[in-house]
């Protein structure tokens, strides 16, 4: 394994600041009404997806469930793209179409953003697939929750990786509860990674509040796969110091064992760890955590001046445009296609729900 | 031009979209060494081999996941399913992963999927194994849904379904399977487009606008009605998903009488979109009410008689048209 390098740490550690300091501006911006629908924080689990992501290349897939800013920017999405997407705007990482709960960015591999519990878990498999079909050497990278594990998609998607031996790390990041269900009344295992003997692939149990257990273990993993295709399955144990979602108060655990866990802070425990070393200094760190304040307070002024998706989109992204053969081309013109009317019919416009027109590109 | 099977047919397609682009594969529950539960792939696996021809464990939900995720890095995944009363299992995958991830990603990823397989219901299966899933995928915007009734619309369809960037069903009549029909030669490349309806016959006192199933029976029953002097016009649709409103106003504009007999059920089925339309767009071109002719509302029962009596038939055809059409 090669040996950490101290700027992939400052930078990862400035990664895990924007995350929490995008999100606490998120949490406030929805408080305000700024931001519909769910939104779910990540707040605490940080070190997770930092690790995974300092442990592979940016060309590896990551998928993820719906709890999804921080793999976006800790793939490079702006935070400009991803508070945008909060507000529905157009200049948002899906367009303003996808929500909070839906971010994707093709540009730096990131396939969503699934709010299905466990229904991307199959999608995961179906990359690694592609990745053995052509040959190429990438990994893909599954996150989920706990709650994921207990649904049949799951299970279907890690047996099929497993018999087709791809090349997917499945990370499940337990936080300890499915919405307010603690893992102890959903799941019948008394530890979560030996899902993973059940379909013969290996598991491994990292510190998730730990950027270097996540880092190194994953790194280890990855190496293994490039070299031989195979799944593995990550247990990350790790805590969101926030409710399931905004709306949740989380009277279902105590205030002493969210404190406990905020004794572990995964970003104090990586500047801790750094500046021990002399690698980072107070000033140094005043300064990052600026810059990731800044940089979410300036994404909430981008959001606000951003503009609405126009109407006129609206069913722009139904179909993908047709650039192949067999594209119909009646269909294509059904509209000035009418046939003659007889008597006095008042015709009225077409109403919006038209998709099967408009399926073949008709939107005139 | 020459008489293959349904089944032929649709194994050329196959074939001929395997060979064409490297990005196409066939995943399914016994696709390869079995050569299909039907047959439809037979052959392929000792042509293709098993990189591109994949049997699957019985996980329609995880396969079809799979073909979505294949899809969504760009390969071109043909996802067979045993017949389409399994694809509910599948249902989550078909409706809300691969119809949704173009808009949820605001135009960045596109699912270039086809999902195929027997479909409707097939003498005697019961209630588990005869649904006609048409009305079900066509209420869900992002999917497109043909069903082909010959054995050309079942081999232009499929390759057109294949070559398509949007998730496709390709609905096969399972009943059809070993029907014969006029096939262009191999060689000659036969897309049909999504969204053209067909003229099975010119008439010009009813138009019956049938697919799938309905369609040699309504062929039948117009063939009955010659014989009674009723001029009968039949459609195929070919395609639920887009569908072909001008071929059907057009016929409705010109006979002024309609019936409209579906493989499915009546409840929110294919035919009540289309008196929806037709009574909308073309209200004063209707010289009768709109008359369906669907399954009974109820489960399938196995008994062959109870089961008749559900089935849209050419007897009930011909009743709802008489009904409409004074002698």
């Amino acid at each position: 394994m090669p040996e950490p390098e101290q700027r992939d740490e400052v930078e990862m550690l400035a990664t895990m600041l924007l995350i929490r300091r995008f999100e606490e501006r998120a949490s406030q911006q929805y408080q305000a009404q700024k931001i519909g629908g769910f939104c779910h924080l990540y707040i605490g689990q940080e070190a997770v997806v930092a690790g995974a992501v300092a442990a592979t290349r940016p060309d590896d897939y990551i998928i993820t469930a719906y709890r999804d800013h921080a793999h976006a920017l800790a793939r490079g999405t702006s935070a400009n793209a991803c508070m945008a997407e909060l507000f529905g705007k157009a200049t948002g990482c899906s367009r303003g179409l996808g929500g909070s709960m839906h971010y994707f960015d093709k540009t730096n591999h990131m396939y969503g953003g699934h709010a299905i519990v466990g229904a991307h878990v199959p999608l995961a498999t179906g990359m690694a697939f592609a990745s053995k079909y052509r040959k190429d050497d990438r990994v893909t990278l599954c996150f989920f929750g706990d709650g994921a594990i207990n649904q049949g998609g799951f299970h279907e998607a890690l047996n099929l990786a497993g018999l087709f031996r791809l090349p997917v790390i499945f990370i499940c990041e337990n936080n300890f509860f499915a919405m307010g269900t603690s893992v102890k009344r959903s799941t019948s295992l008394k530890e979560i990674v030996n899902r993973a003997e059940g379909y013969d692939m290996p598991g491994e149990v990292v510190d998730g509040m730990n950027f270097r257990d996540v880092r190194d273990k994953l790194s280890e993993i990855v190496a293994s796969i490039r070299k031989d295709p195979h799944p593995a399955f990550v247990e990350a144990r790790t805590y969101r110091y926030r409710g399931h979602s905004m709306s949740d108060p989380a009277s279902y655990r105590t205030k002493e064992e969210l404190e406990q866990y905020r004794l572990e802070d995964p970003i104090t425990r990586l500047r801790a760890q750094l500046t021990r070393e002399g690698k980072l200094t107070n000033e140094q760190f005043d300064q990052l955590d600026k810059r990731a304040k800044d940089e979410a307070m300036a994404s909430v002024k981008f959001a606000e001046q951003s503009a609405n998706p126009p109407l006129e989109d609206l069913y722009d992204y139904t179909y993908a445009e047709q650039k192949v053969e067999g594209e119909s081309s009646s269909a294509r013109g059904s509209r000035s296609t009418q046939p003659a009317k007889r008597g006095s019919s008042t015709k009225k416009s077409r109403r919006g729900a038209d998709t099967a027109a408009s399926a073949n590109g008709d939107k005139a | 031009m020459r008489e293959i099977t349904y089944r032929q047919a649709l194994n050329e397609a196959l074939a001929e979209e395997i060979a064409r682009d490297p990005d196409v594969f066939l995943m399914g529950e016994e696709v390869a060494e079995y050569n299909g539960a039907y047959k439809v792939s037979q052959g392929l696996l000792d042509r293709f081999g098993p990189e591109r021809i994949i049997d699957t464990p019985i996980s329609e939900n995880g396969f079809a996941g799979l073909g979505i995720g294949a899809a969504m890095v760009g390969l071109r995944p043909i996802v067979e399913f045993m017949t389409f009363s399994f694809s509910l299992v599948a249902f989550d995958q078909i409706v809300n992963n691969a119809p949704n991830m173009l808009t949820m990603s605001g135009g960045q990823f596109n699912i270039p999927i086809t999902f195929r397989g027997p479909n409707g219901p097939a003498h005697q299966l019961g209630a588990t194994h005869s649904h006609a899933t048409e009305c079900l995928y066509a209420n869900v915007p992002g999917l497109k849904v043909c069903t082909p009734a010959t054995a050309r619309d079942a081999k232009g369809l499929l390759k057109t379904a294949v070559r398509d960037d949007n998730p496709v069903l390709v609905l096969e009549c399972e009943l059809f399977y070993s029907h014969k029909g006029q096939v262009e030669d191999e060689g000659t490349e036969l897309l049909i487009p999504l969204g053209e309806a067909e003229r099975k016959r010119e008439g010009t006192d009813v138009t019956i606008i049938s697919y799938a199933q309905t369609v040699p029976m309504a062929l039948a029953a117009a063939e009955q009605l010659a014989g009674e002097k009723i001029s009968v016009e039949v459609i195929d649709l070919r395609s639920i998903k887009p569908l072909d409103w001008p071929a059907v106003f057009g016929s409705v504009s010109k006979t002024h009488r309609v019936v409209i007999a579906e493989q499915d059920r009546p409840f929110c089925g294919v035919g009540a979109e289309l008196a929806y339309r037709i009574q909308q767009e073309i209200f004063d071109e209707l010289d009768a009410p709109i008359q369906r002719v669907a399954q009974e509302d109820v489960p399938m029962p196995y008994n062959e008689a109870l089961e008749k009596a559900v089935l849209p038939s050419v007897e009930k055809i011909v009743a709802a048209v008489k009904k409409i059409c004074p002698a």
